[in-house]
């Protein structure tokens, strides 16, 4: 029971980041069409920034590291949506915009050079900045240590947000079952994130004309809708949210993996996969995916195999298209002749 | 009825057209591999021949994986699994057949001994393999379009490698394979995430331009032929051809059973180059590979496609000196060439299309 | 439109410099260079591995250049990238033997890229020493092919000895990378021995190495009530796990191989790791005066960094095939290899090394403990299996 409790939270934290970068997918395929797959690489942007920034800080402003100031980790996130958004419209205007008319297998391959670009990049030895040392880029082939911006060496009782105990079991040991102020963090910073984009979707004009796009791009040029500002502003959107996704897996996680490293790929395509499962170009579809593809990757993980982590994941994709082409949430596409 | 005009005489080839374009592709087809083998091979040294030989399988891998996306127009990004599928059988077949028969893997000189037909019928198993699975994953396809599709076969491909990591350690002596009981052959004895070793090294310029000749030979008769014209079809749209009476569920599951028998047959050829197999070859890297190959050669272009495995098999290790930059550069290329040339180098036609053929529709074009 | 052509003339320049790179290669002369070669994954999710061993190569070889080089032939790299590939190992392995015509092969860090580029070593008559993988297979693909490092059975013993015999524990989990040979094999030669000293083992997971989020596993391992956490990956994911473990409330000793042996382990898991043990070469606070030497140069070298394992057996490998090259007869394969054969208490950084009959290097391996504040590893005990 203990047990089944935990990995329930687990399931929400973990669902919660793969629901914020579903939405990076779901909106750009939703517009151009196409599985932007660099934006798994934006993500790790989006942590690595983080991490750059906030060890730039801690070290300048000389931060009591037991109890650092919150609003650095206000700072922190700003950045990294700042340096992802401007990523996002470079990589968009350059990478993707020649390409507007091409196939969209074109776009694809495009999207592929972008993202071994990125990688490659990011994992390039890193030079210092300052004469200090302490403001290093690119980020280069080793893991880093995320600082804590909750506050470091927190005993597990500081930690926790809540907690339920359990009756002891055979053994003698008495379980607990903690949901701690960064799982908090986390699972309320993505739903608000998602909530705003829910409004800024359908309650804006700029989000009425996101919709008008994804609709039909040559109608709402007509109607006279700016295609191009609409999909840069997609772009550094979904690059912010990458950015933000960034970040918080930074918190979860804090031992960050070198930027090249594939399982970032792997985090991207579960992503993707959340999206198509919960119905792509839709954002709440998104989200319910993100959440979906948490539950059964962890439940799969502790009740049947930890194993087969990855088979999971794509056996529910496979499972869920094979009953429901569109995802659970998306409509299907009518056949135009 | 008007009698044909004089004009479409002209059009019928001479006999010594006819004996130039009929005879010398299959002439040059069927001296290839020898040539290869008996005199570029040994003049150039190993380096380049290994090189050679990863281009053969290049070419079969996207040239094959061109019969799905290129004619079809169906998106298939999982083509890795279906070579790993091939590898590992083929593998099998050989190391554990040749540790059966002769009591050793180790490789047999001289040209064309035993042991390379065993190879042959591994890559001929192999390739039967992969269409079974390829028959499995085509089977979706009826309900799925584009993205969809790619995603599912990118899933696939990535259950592949999971499912190759889970495999039994390799056995490495004859006594051990025939003393092996259910704890060792289930799951089966594949090597699992240290790999499939000790593969003898059949893997030879011959037979790989054999297979790699027969794979272009194979796709561009399916391309010119009825078939061909359907799958084409079904590329420009759908719907239309569906209304001229073309059987897409047959045709498009066919696609992919074609492509995949190929695929697993350049899968059994890599097995045996000189490499130790991994789970890895199953993974999405290597299919984007292949994917890139087919559309920077041009969608449903066979000699394009053939050009492009070429060209991106050799640009990396022709980068090899620049360190770490060399993936940035490839990426840097990719991306440029992407936007130079979005239909790919030859778009859909090919090579020759450009060397002023004779063709009735240019001819009649011209005139009119 | 500016920006293209600015692509397309890069693209043009750098191939074309490629071309002219690749071009020539040194031929033999008596003054001239000795090549050698390694291949490594510079690139790729396991760069990290194949810098360092590379930093530690360079290292040696900067030092013997300095000193006036082999008999006043100087030393010279040809260093290929891997990605972490097979694939690429066997090629970059290939192109070393047959075009470059280098002496001696030194590489890779996983013992499926050895194996991948083994058998090309021992078809070419070529002497490979690999720095640091594990599996027993790799110098049983031929005569010309030897290790520097523990080989699995060796270091699962010495951690179940450890386990079972210094900590006195009978319950044990095992947590491993499914995806790394190197954790699959120690993992299950840890079972093995662990079982036969009267051990009994509560769990076995695994998580693909590079995984964030390990917590599913170690609720599951938590359930189970085990004394010490086996895990023999690599630094990359143990500082993940430990912190994982201690936000579950799992506080039992983690227990590792020479994998964990990196400064970063210590910087990214912080108090969570502080009470682990793991087992290794060489301690760095033991009162060794070639410990001390190799990470000052180290330091100086390499803009302040720490060297971990895999850079101080890159060293060693390096090391043990000058020695071998000033000893043996001439710098041909057989010479050669038999000179690498007859390496006997070499004193490195990782230890004093002899390499055996089936070319595997015999030395003792130190179980240290992470202790401090930042957690640094301590010498604990000395382990003979």
């Amino acid at each position: 029971m203990a047990d089944f409790v935990q990995i329930f939270v687990l399931s929400i934290t973990a669902g919660s980041v793969y629901a914020l970068i579903a939405l990076g997918y779901t909106m750009v395929y939703g517009i151009l069409k196409f599985i932007n797959f660099a934006h798994s690489d934006v993500v790790v942007l989006g942590s690595w920034v983080s991490y750059t920034v906030a060890a730039f800080m801690f070290s300048r402003l000389h931060v009591d590291a037991e109890h650092p100031p919150l609003w650095i980790g206000a700072v922190v996130l700003l950045a990294a949506m700042a340096y992802c958004a401007l990523s996002g419209y470079v990589i968009e205007r350059f990478a993707y915009k020649p390409l507007r008319r091409a196939p969209r297998l074109n776009v694809l391959i495009t999207a592929i050079g972008v993202s071994l670009f990125l990688q490659n990049c990011g994992q390039l030895t890193p030079y210092n900045l300052t004469s200090q040392g302490d403001l290093r880029f690119p980020f280069g082939a080793s893991p880093q240590r995320m600082p804590d911006l909750l506050g470091e060496n927190m005993s597990n009782d500081d930690r926790v947000m809540w907690s339920i105990s359990f009756a002891p079991d055979a053994n003698g040991y008495a379980p607990r079952v903690v949901v701690s102020k960064i799982d908090f963090s986390i699972v309320v910073s993505a739903l608000v994130l998602m909530l705003a984009l829910e409004i800024l979707i359908h309650r804006t004009k700029i989000g009425m004309g996101m919709r008008a796009v994804s609709y039909n791009f040559d109608i709402a040029a007509l109607m006279g809708v700016p295609v191009n500002a609409i999909i840069s502003f997609t772009f550094v959107l979904g690059s912010s949210l990458a950015a933000a996704a960034g970040f918080l897996y930074a918190l979860a996680f804090p031992g960050l993996n070198q930027p090249a490293h594939e399982v970032w790929v792997l985090l991207g395509l579960k992503a993707f996969v959340a999206a198509v499962v919960g119905g792509i170009g839709n954002v709440r579809g998104a989200a319910l995916g993100g959440f979906l593809i948490a539950f059964v990757e962890m439940f799969g993980m502790r009740y049947i195999d930890s194993n087969l982590r990855d088979v999971y994941v794509f056996a529910v994709l496979i499972l869920v298209l094979l009953v429901r082409p569109s995802g659970l949430l998306g409509s299907p596409e009518r056949e135009k002749v | 009825m008007t009698p044909l005009p004089a004009a479409s005489l002209d059009l019928r080839p001479s006999w010594g057209e006819i004996a130039l374009r009929g005879g010398l592709p299959i002439l040059v087809s069927l001296a290839l591999p020898f040539l290869l083998h008996f005199v570029v091979g040994p003049a150039l040294g190993p380096y380049p021949t290994k090189l050679l030989v990863d281009v053969g399988i290049a070419i079969i891998l996207a040239v094959s994986l061109n019969i799905v996306n290129g004619f079809t127009g169906q998106f298939s990004i999982g083509h890795a699994g279906f070579m790993a599928i091939g590898a590992y059988t083929a593998a099998s077949v050989t190391y554990y057949g040749s540790m059966l028969i002769w009591e050793t893997a180790e490789r047999q000189a001289g040209f064309l001994p035993a042991g390379e037909w065993l190879l042959c019928g591994g890559c001929l198993v192999g390739g039967a393999v992969a269409a079974v699975f390829g028959y499995l994953v085509g089977l979706p396809s009826l309900r799925l379009r584009g993205d969809y599709l790619a995603i599912v076969t990118l899933g696939f491909g990535e259950i592949i490698r999971v499912l190759l990591q889970q495999t039994n350690s390799q056995l490495f002596s004859s006594d051990e394979i025939r003393e092996a009981g259910r704890r060792e052959l289930f799951p089966p004895p594949l090597g699992g995430a240290l790999g499939f070793s000790d593969i003898p090294k059949y893997g030879t310029l011959f037979w790989v331009f054999t297979f790699a000749v027969l794979t272009i030979w194979v796709s561009y008769r399916l391309k010119v032929s009825a078939a061909g014209r359907a799958y084409l079809s079904i590329r420009e749209d759908e719907v239309a051809a569906r209304s001229i009476g073309i059987d897409i569920t047959k045709y498009k599951v066919r696609a992919f059973v074609i492509a995949a028998f190929l695929a697993g047959i350049a899968g059994g050829l890599y097995a045996h180059s000189g490499v130790i197999l991994s789970p890895k070859d199953a993974g999405f890297q290597r299919s984007f590979d292949v994917v890139i190959m087919v559309v920077l050669g041009g969608m449903g272009s066979i000699s394009g496609t053939t050009l492009a495995a070429i060209i991106l098999t050799l640009l990396p290790e022709l980068l090899r000196d620049l360190q770490q930059y060399r993936l940035i550069i490839y990426a840097l290329v990719l991306i440029v060439m992407m936007i130079v040339r979005p239909q790919g180098l030859f778009g859909v036609h090919e090579i020759w299309e450009f060397f002023g053929h004779k063709r009735l529709g240019t001819r009649r074009g011209g005139r009119t | 439109m500016r920006l293209k052509s600015l692509f397309a003339k890069v693209g043009v320049w750098v191939a074309l410099g490629a071309i002219g790179l690749g071009g020539g290669s040194a031929v033999g002369q008596d003054k001239a260079p000795i090549l050698i070669g390694h291949y490594g994954s510079l690139t790729g999710s396991e760069a990290t591995f194949g810098q360092s061993t590379s930093n530690g190569i360079r290292l040696a070889i900067k030092e013997l250049n300095a000193a006036g080089g082999l008999n006043g032939r100087l030393i010279e790299l040809k260093e290929y990238d891997t990605k972490g590939d097979p694939k690429e190992a066997t090629n970059s392995v290939t192109r070393l033997v047959a075009s470059d015509k280098v002496s001696a092969v030194l590489g890779e860090v996983a013992s499926g890229l050895s194996l991948a580029g083994g058998p090309v070593c021992q078809e070419n008559g070529i002497p490979m020493i690999s720095p640091s993988s594990t599996n027993p297979r790799v110098t049983m693909v031929g005569d010309m092919i030897f290790r520097v490092c523990f080989i699995d059975p060796f270091q699962g013993q010495v951690c179940a000895k450890f386990a079972r015999e210094n900590l006195k524990l009978t319950k044990a989990a095992l947590f491993y990378d499914q995806k790394a040979p190197y954790s699959d094999g120690l993992a299950k030669e840890f079972r093995k021995a662990f079982e036969k000293l009267g051990g009994k083992i509560t769990a076995e997971e695994k998580y693909t190495g590079g995984d964030q989020n390990f917590k599913a596993q170690l609720t599951k391992i938590r359930g189970t009530g085990p004394e010490v956490i086996f895990i023999p990956g690599y630094y990359t994911d143990v500082g993940n796990i430990a912190l994982q473990a201690r936000e579950l409330d799992l506080k039992v000793p983690l227990l590792g191989g020479d994998g964990w042996d990196s400064e970063q382990l210590g910087k990214i898991a912080k108090q969570a790791i502080v009470g682990s043990y793991y087992s290794n070469h060489y301690a760095p606070d033991q009162d060794d005066a070639r410990v001390k030497e190799f990470i000052a140069k180290y330091k100086a070298d390499y803009n302040g960094a720490t060297p971990d394992g895999l850079a101080a057996l890159g060293y060693d490998a390096a090391k043990i095939l000058f020695d071998a090259m000033k000893r043996a007869k001439s710098l041909g394969g057989k010479d050669l290899r038999d000179a690498i054969a007859g390496t006997k208490d070499f004193p490195g950084v990782t230890g004093s090394i002899t390499i055996d009959s089936k070319r595997n290097a015999v030395k003792s391996a130190v179980v240290v403990e992470m202790t401090g504040d930042p957690p640094t590893p301590k010498y604990r005990a000395t382990v003979a299996p």
